[in-house]
């Protein structure tokens, strides 16, 4: 623990670190997947299997929230106007056109459509106006679509809503289509998240993010930017709201038009770490659950201890962990790692810049 | 015809001022932090059920209840600036002012819901009970009473901001956080203040708001979805921007009412996206203030 090892061996501990991290990273999201894959094999028990298949149709809505919104900086609270309107799409097509069982999944596409297609006015619109304004305006858009589907009642089915065609699947392996349904949207989400953060249109974005007027200044077209990723992220999550649909058989204008959808939404990506691509599954594989299992607890009557308890972990995130459990533990376990190094920062800055040699031979040893 | 159109028009003003005194607590708490007081519609509520605390269990008239009611939700709002709003800072301080206010409001209503449970409450006294005859029609006490009231305590905060030293740092604040900050002025008490004030109007606007219409513990997110869409109008950190908006979109909501009752919220939301199409800064925006 004396000062000298510190200096020289810092180098070799941040090349290991950096080495190492490719390979953990890419084992572990092997493992990711070989668990996703397995869990509805493994836990049979519908009631189990369904928290999975909503914990996954969060996944994708919050991942999809993410490549818009943890991309550009607007805060979109609208939506469940894709999520809402992706599910009546569903609905509405099907009564319609009387598609039954597996028929109707070949809607999906459309559905997603419906949402691109939506978020074209819808952004021409709210994207004029920035921070709070931008958050407002999407707010009142998504009020707009809930009295819509309150109201035009002739083609929404009014305040009872509208009902999916019939699955004649049995009741207990019913959840496992749906499992892997959401589970490829999820994927989907999060591959087309990550293809986006490494593309030039994602460098465009982020650069928005942190200087709208100065991206514009250095040629970004900013609004043709940012519209392209409202209008991805409004089709990815008009996809998975008619997914829901069909699994609940059944959206009201409340239900599928919800606020606290909304704000679930940027609590999932903040709980998780908020612009990371990890981040907002995260967050969405614990709000989710746990929202969920709230709800089913007796001495939770009526849902109000819920609303309590929901509330009381805002808070807590926001208060103690603002950049989220990924960032904070990042920076919790680098902290864990340098422990018993005196003065990490100057040390290592010495250590490249005075270009030490590095003694290897010199482990970490207890500090670990 | 004309009557009914009369009518909607009268109690459009006189509803408009209680909302204009919501929606300058709002605008102004804006103004200073330069926050959304997603809470804001809970809060109106919870002064709605204070009073009726008051008024069933101690029998306390509504008016005079005021007296208690104004002074505990501005500490309310001192006290939740304090635990929570003042330690916000960075980047993305917009959505987790967002996501902290609205965690106060989810608490908040789950509370109340804890205590209440789901069913529609109304205030009464002596004045929900009786009308008074305006060209030919009844319109309840109630009605002239709140607008007075509400009138009279936007004077007030009017007043404070304009007549005296506090209102002279707020407006200060609100124009250049830096510069106060550089002039001497401390920004966090004023913060604080600010945001007590803006909570405080909540007390008197949920009195008004509980006698005039059935609410239970939900009522606070068609408020607020009100109350938003009024402030961007009127231009959001402007107090006559509030005050003129509340005023011109509750009577034309009045009016629509008549013939549309299922829509008339959407005139709101239209009206709001037409005018930012046309005037992205409301109609009383300060673009040179903040970037909107």
């Amino acid at each position: 623990m004396s000062e000298s090892p510190t200096v020289s061996k810092s180098p070799t501990s941040h090349r290991a670190a950096t080495d190492l991290t490719p390979a953990l990273k890419g084992g572990g999201l092997l493992a990711l997947l070989a668990i996703a894959i397995a869990f509805p094999q493994v836990f049979t028990n519908p009631a189990v299997t369904n928290y999975g298949v909503l914990a996954l149709i969060f996944v994708t809505a919050a991942t999809a929230w993410n490549i818009f919104s943890g991309n550009s900086g607007y805060i979109s609270l609208g939506q469940a106007v894709f999520y809402g309107s992706g599910a009546y799409t569903m609905g509405i097509a099907a009564r319609d056109w009387h598609l039954e069982g597996t028929t109707v999944f070949a809607l999906l596409p459309l559905c997603a459509a419906v949402g691109a297609v939506i978020a074209v006015p819808f952004g021409l619109i709210a994207l004029r106006v920035r921070r709070h304004t931008f958050i407002v305006i999407t707010i009142a858009v998504f009020f707009i679509f809930q009295l819509m589907a309150f109201n035009l009642a002739s083609i929404t089915g009014g305040t009872s809503g509208l009902d999916s065609p019939f699955l004649s699947w049995p009741a207990a392996s019913y959840n496992t289509p749906f499992y892997y349904i959401a589970f490829a949207f999820a994927a989907g989400a999060i591959a087309i998240a990550w293809l986006v953060r490494r593309s030039r249109f994602g460098l465009q974005l982020r650069a928005i993010r942190d200087d709208e007027d100065r991206a514009r200044g250095l040629g970004v077209k900013a609004m043709r930017v940012k519209l392209s990723a409202f209008m991805i992220s409004g089709a990815i999550t008009a996809g998975i709201g008619a997914v829901w649909f069909y699994y609940l058989n059944q959206v009201q204008p409340q239900t599928g038009f919800d606020p606290i959808f909304d704000l679930t939404l940027v609590l999932m990506a903040f709980l998780g770490g908020y612009g990371s691509i990890s981040g907002p599954v995260l967050g969405a594989l614990i709000i989710e659950p746990l929202t969920l299992w709230l709800n089913t607890q007796p001495q939770f009557s009526g849902g109000a201890l819920a609303e309590i308890l929901l509330g009381a972990i805002f808070l807590i995130v926001v208060l103690f962990m603002p950049r989220g459990i990924i960032p904070t533990s990042g920076e919790f376990i680098t902290k864990i790692r340098m422990r018993g190094r005196a003065a990490i920062i100057p040390a290592t800055t010495m250590g490249t810049a005075a270009g030490a040699p590095s003694t290897p031979s010199v482990t970490s040893g207890g500090a670990r | 015809m004309t009557q009914e159109i009369l009518r909607a028009i009268i109690v459009g003003i006189l509803v408009g001022g209680v909302y204009a005194l919501m929606a300058v607590g709002l605008t102004l708490i804006f103004g200073v932090l330069d926050i959304i007081n997603i809470a804001q519609g809970v809060l109106v509520i919870l002064g709605a059920y204070l009073s009726y605390a008051l008024s069933t269990k101690a029998h306390i008239d509504l008016f005079v209840g005021l007296l208690i009611t104004i002074p505990a939700m501005f500490a309310l709002g001192v006290v939740i600036h304090w635990a929570f709003i003042r330690r916000l800072r960075g980047t993305e301080r917009t959505a987790m002012t967002l996501l902290v206010t609205y965690a106060v409001a989810l608490i908040i209503e789950g509370i109340l819901y804890k205590i209440y449970g789901a069913d529609n409450l109304a205030l009464s006294a002596s004045y929900t009970a009786t009308s008074v005859h305006v060209f030919s029609f009844y319109l309840p006490w109630i009605y002239i009473d709140g607008f007075i009231l509400a009138i009279g305590l936007v004077a007030v905060i009017y007043a404070l901001l304009y007549r005296t030293k506090f209102g002279r740092s707020v407006r200060a604040t609100m124009q250049d956080e830096t510069a106060a900050r550089l002039v001497g002025i401390d920004v966090n008490r004023v913060a604080a203040l600010t945001f007590g004030i803006g909570v405080a109007v909540t007390a008197a606007g949920g009195m008004v708001y509980g006698a005039t219409n059935a609410f239970n513990t939900n009522s606070g997110y068609d408020l607020i979805s009100r109350l938003l869409a009024i402030i961007i109008l009127g231009g959001m950190g402007s107090v006559g921007g509030a005050l003129v908006s509340s005023v011109f979109m509750i009577t034309v909501e009045s009016v629509v009412t008549i013939w549309y009752p299922d829509w008339a919220i959407v005139v709101f939301y239209a009206a709001l996206v037409v005018v930012l199409i046309a005037r992205p800064t409301g109609f009383f925006g300060r673009k040179e203030v903040r970037a909107q």
